[in-house]
């Protein structure tokens, strides 16, 4: 019989909806591989303990002839980001330890409606802040392909979960790259969707104007398919976009079939010249950019002159809004609660939030605090806005020219865990790919564009187009993935060390 | 607390110049909140809901949730803009005001800031002699409410000494629209006047354009009174206080008069004054320091990303305008010329800020006159001996009830003050109190007459007098038929029924 | 060139509500130190003649009904109460008072 979890979700869809295999039998076999492999990985903070009815109960609808949506009963993680009301929510911090949630995320509720199967919550740098999930609260996450490196962040636990089979599809959140540097070092695929695309409510705010939730998977099919079940209008989110839009999953078969390379303008960024990328990712790269323009694209450079002030101004605004998002963990109405004998409440919130928030969080926080405080407003936060400004229009001026841009997804491949922990300045500059596309809220996403030759680790390819043009993306790297695919053999995660089951597993 | 020294006020105002400026908050009475859709206790329909029943996820700032903007709330807030002869904003932006609290569910709160709906407007405020001052706007903006604090343990309830607080966040996100005024310069020494007939006036306001309950006692208005006094001829302006916590309007007037006499007290003597929040105490009269302004005092301003731009069309600013009540000066000469009062009964009116529940009173079916009577006399007497607010005590459609029973011959007027009594003390409705008390006039001949018969059987003599034609020694027979009715009796009636009697 | 200094760092830690400790202070006052120091360079590019964008995609007017929805029972309000008394959230006591 398949192994229901080395296949795409867009295959065990059809298996379960040609009654080859159940979502039961789908699900435990993804429970059973979490068992086996997670006390490595440690991709997950929470399993469900019922992720076996919720199956059971789509395999009864299914049977009862009652007309499923496309990716029904199939299993799926949930960044720990998101609010759920059966599994603990907590960011990646100890500060919301065993929080409930009494309403679900928007993205969970329509995940839900579409019949998917919640498997768990996985691990993440504390509250999203991080590239790397060594920031998370309740220890790292380890990457699949080497378990002494970092998986990415902050979504390093849905990439890891997806390339180490535990799941076929995740759910992840992109403040500045967490979608896609993860996917990038993990092998795998992720798509931050155009701001406003997805809702954010019940997502855990880092930074409301950047933060965006999006699908991560094996397949670029299989984010598409998610996208078209977490995406559209939700009045719960005021900056959610109010239109229609096409179907993500049509567009990623068309790019995977038909000739969508052909004639396609594709930018390449000046000023990020391949000086500052490892060998083997700018190679990786280069080889990538050959294999299409060998299909008929078009490869132009294009200016994009305030790139380069990208990260700055991204740690500005980042922990700016985030210094205000995280007042709220103040032990009042939820959360922990450091009591201070004979203190006054002005005391135990301060004394909580010095306990409950691990160094990073602090970090950003205070930073946050001076960028916003009086006197510093317009140099810091005020500056980096306009630099958004400045960003969009060198992303206006090169879209004008070219269809998607293209860039590695991030400079190295990855590190090794706690190589960057203690240099908070050289980890910020991992997210200098990824930060523009959040900056001026365009989509972007990132798909495995092979192993760097110099360690052969996974490396990703970064295409980003206009806003709106969400589809774009899915077409375009569907075509690649098809092509590059096609050259390997099969999936590069098929290249990945075998995991070594360990006896009665992580929990 | 330290006393404090106080200056004569006419000798304040000899040697000092009051600014005033003014600080209110206005609870709109939309259904919903600011930006959730939790019911609004400050609508009519969710007063007195048991604490945390009226919350949403954004109210208590659960993680995740996200702020939604009332579109009722925002028309509510250009309405009054305009009233307040504003600018509206084609654009105006919401902004987070951060600093940690716990009554503040999300520690920030959603308010505006240098993007304001509406601002650059004027207010024609009247003074009880009917002279009109204008009042400059700066600004008004729209924000959300806190929760509410409870403080429990120590002696006096109040956050000085409590042992802990409990927190009930109903009110967080109640919509708030804040009026700031400019300086209030030439005030002299009618600014107390000044500052509760310019509450009074925003009060008019709100009431007419129906956003808000408007009910000071139950904080749906909200007035901090700034103060400032310079010496005479010196042009920088002196330091100003911000006294809260003002929940009526006497208290406002009080509270203006008292700063000023309390900074002369302090100036005169050489001393400086602080710039500080002050506590107004109803209790004793007098206002006590808050918090000093500081440094910690950085709110942090920043843009409220989560919310988007405000930017009315041309077309929903000018529909509102043209829906827009009149002012309340125009609407004081027309009310006056309608109820045909005179100068001092319509002042009497006004000033006693009874214009909108004597207009109601009218409405619901009494005559000017019995409503200005009801209002300025009896129910202002109550209020006043229990420092409340006439309009909190009775509301206008029982006035208008209990006035009908008396035209229709139910009560005395001597009756009607005890039904009031019970109305007030919430025994119902008049006609409750009347059929639950049992005072209406006994209107039954027979039993008139019979104590009529008792009365002028025990004094034989006066019936022989009446009947000689001096017919007011049937007084003593009224007296005691009144005592025997306990009251409930009409005096007309009971003459009419003895001089009948005596005719027989 | 950077201002960060020991004293700031303590000031924006009870503007944070932080109780930070010595150490605390004197490592985020070199990290922080050197942060800055890069990413003031926003201001190089920042002139007066640019606009700033707090919204990545420009959209107004999103507005929602004035119909009652979300409301949580009291249990759900109080679901993940530190502690909690008739109904309310129980804090200890307050020093500062309101703003
Ligand atoms: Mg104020
Ligand atoms: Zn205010």
């Amino acid at each position: 019989m398949t192994d229901t979890t080395r296949i795409s979700a867009a295959a065990l869809a059809d298996l379960l909806a040609g009654g080859e295999v159940s979502s039961v039998e789908a699900t435990q076999a993804h429970l059973d591989r979490i068992a086996a492999v997670d006390g490595d990985i440690h991709a997950f903070l929470h399993v469900s303990d019922h992720a076996l009815d919720v199956a059971a109960d789509i395999d009864r609808r299914r049977a009862a002839g009652e007309e499923l949506g496309p990716i029904a009963g199939v299993p799926l993680a949930i960044k720990d980001v998101l609010v759920t009301t059966d599994m603990p929510s907590t960011s990646g911090s100890k500060i919301l330890e065993g929080y409930m949630s009494p309403y679900d995320a928007t993205v969970v509720a329509r995940a839900r409606a579409a019949g998917l199967v919640p498997l768990g919550k996985t691990n993440m740098d504390e509250f999203a802040m991080g590239s790397s999930t060594e920031y998370s609260a309740y220890g790292p996450t380890r990457n699949p392909w080497d378990l002494d490196r970092i998986p990415g962040g902050s979504g390093g636990g849905s990439a890891a979960a997806v390339a180490a089979f535990e799941a076929p599809l995740a759910l992840g959140s992109d403040t500045g790259g967490s979608i896609r540097q993860p996917a990038h070092v993990t092998g795998t695929v992720g798509l931050k969707p155009t701001y406003g695309g997805v809702s954010r409510y019940g997502a855990i705010a880092l930074a409301s104007s950047l933060d965006q939730v999006g699908p991560v998977s094996r397949t670029v099919l299989d984010s598409a398919l998610l996208h078209d079940v977490i995406g559209g209008f939700d009045p719960h989110d005021a900056t959610s976009i109010d239109r229609e839009w096409p179907s993500f999953a049509a567009a990623a078969r068309e790019g995977a079939r038909g000739d969508v390379l052909k004639g396609l303008r594709v930018g390449v960024v000046r000023e990020l010249p391949d000086s500052g990328f490892q060998p083997g990712v700018s190679a990786s790269f280069r080889a990538s950019l050959a294999a299409m323009e060998a299909q008929g694209a078009e490869i132009v450079e294009v200016s994009a002159p305030h790139f380069e002030y990208g990260v700055a101004a991204y740690y500005l605004i980042l922990p700016a809004e985030a210094s205000s998002n995280l007042a709220k963990f103040d032990s009042v109405r939820f959360g922990m609660r450091v009591d201070v004998p004979g203190g006054t409440v002005e005391d135990v919130m301060a004394a909580t939030r010095d306990a409950g928030f691990g160094p990073e969080v602090k970090r950003r926080i205070i930073l946050g605090t001076y960028a916003l405080s009086a006197g510093y407003y317009d140099a810091y936060y005020g500056s980096a806005q306009k630099v958004r400004t400045l960003i969009q229009q060198d992303f206006a001026a090169a879209f004008a020219d070219v269809d998607v841009i293209v860039t590695p997804s991030a400079p190295t491949t990855a590190f090794r865990i706690g190589e960057k922990i203690d240099d908070p300045l050289q980890m910020y500059l991992n997210d200098l790919t990824t930060i523009p596309a959040n900056l001026a809220g365009v989509p972007g996403i990132s798909i495995p564009s092979g192993l760097a030759e110099d360690d052969g680790l996974p490396v990703g390819i970064q295409f980003l187009a206009p806003a709106y043009e969400d589809a774009r993306l899915y077409r375009v790297g569907a075509a690649l993935e098809a092509l590059l695919v096609d050259a390997w053999g099969g999936p590069l995660l098929d290249r990945a060390p075998a995991l070594v089951a360990r006896e009665g597993g992580a929990f | 607390m330290a006393k404090d020294k106080l200056m004569d006020f006419d000798a304040a105002l000899e040697m000092f110049e009051p600014v005033l400026g003014f600080e209110v908050h206005v609870e709109l009475n939309t259904r919903t909140k600011m930006f959730s859709g939790a019911a609004n206790p400050a609508h009519a329909d969710h007063h007195g809901a048991e604490p945390n029943t009226l919350v949403a996820p954004v109210d208590m700032g659960l993680p995740g949730s996200l702020p939604t903007v009332n579109a009722e709330a925002v028309k509510y807030s250009i309405s009054l803009g305009l009233a307040l002869g504003c600018s509206i904003a084609p654009s105006s932006r919401f902004a987070r005001k951060n600093y940690f609290y716990p009554d503040l569910g999300k520690n920030y709160q959603i308010s505006q800031y240098d993007e304001p709906i509406a601002f650059e407007g004027s207010i024609e405020v009247e003074l009880s002699d009917g002279e009109v001052v204008t009042v400059p706007i700066e600004r008004a903006h729209m924000e959300e409410d806190a929760g509410k604090l409870t403080h429990v343990g120590g002696s006096t309830g109040r956050i000085q000494g409590a042992e802990y607080s409990l927190v009930d966040y109903n009110r967080a996100g109640v919509p708030l629209v804040e009026i700031v005024t400019k300086p209030i310069f030439g005030a002299e020494h009618r600014a107390p006047e000044i500052a509760k007939a310019y509450v009074a006036t925003i009060r008019d306001i709100v009431l007419s354009l129906g956003i808000s309950e408007a009910r000071l006692e139950r904080g749906n208005l909200r007035c901090d009174a700034n103060v400032s006094l310079r010496p005479r001829g010196q042009e920088k302006l002196g330091t100003r206080t911000e006294t809260k916590n003002v929940n009526s309007m006497r208290s406002v007037e009080r509270a203006v008069r008292y700063e000023i006499q309390r900074q002369a007290a302090i100036l005169a003597a050489g001393g400086t004054i602080t710039q500080e929040t002050r506590h107004w105490h109803e209790d004793t009269g007098s206002t006590s320091p808050g918090r000093p302004k500081s440094d910690a005092d950085d709110y942090r301003y920043f843009p409220e990303p989560d919310l988007l731009p405000v930017a009315p069309s041309t077309e929903l600013i000018e529909q509102l305008r043209a829906a827009l009540p009149e002012p309340p000066a125009a609407r004081r000469r027309r009310l006056k010329t309608e109820w045909g009062f005179t100068d001092l009964e319509f002042q009497d009116v006004a000033n006693g800020g009874l214009l909108v529940e004597v207009e109601e009173t009218i409405a619901a079916g009494a005559a000017p006159a019995a409503a200005r009577k009801w209002w300025t006399g009896e129910i202002t007497r109550l209020a006043n001996a229990d420092g409340r607010e006439p309009g909190e005590l009775v509301t206008p459609t029982d006035v208008a009830a209990l006035q009908a029973l008396v035209d229709a011959g139910t009560l005395t007027d001597k009756l009607a003050r005890q039904v009031l009594e019970g109305v007030i003390a919430g025994e119902g409705t008049p006609q409750e109190v009347v059929d639950a008390r049992g005072l209406a006039v006994v209107s039954d001949d027979g039993a008139l007459l019979a104590a009529i018969d008792d009365a002028l059987a025990a004094q034989p003599d006066v019936l022989e007098k009446i009947r000689d034609g001096k017919v007011q020694a049937a007084g003593a027979i009224i007296g005691a038929v009144m005592k025997a009715m306990r009251g409930q009796a009409d005096a007309a009636r009971v003459r009419e029924l003895i001089i009948e009697r005596a005719a027989q | 060139m950077s201002e960060i200094t020991p004293e700031l760092v303590r000031h924006l830690g009870v503007l944070a509500r932080i109780q930070l400790s010595d150490d605390e202070v004197g490592s985020l006052t070199g990290q922080l130190d050197a942060i800055v120091d890069n990413i003031a360079k926003v201001s190089e590019v920042a002139t007066p003649d640019v606009v700033a964008t707090s919204h990545p995609i420009p959209m107004q007017n999103v507005f929602r009904p004035d119909e009652v929805g979300d409301l949580l029972t009291t249990a759900q309000v109080l679901q993940n109460a530190p502690d909690a008394a008739d109904g309310r959230f129980r804090v200890t006591a307050i020093l500062g008072e309101e703003q």
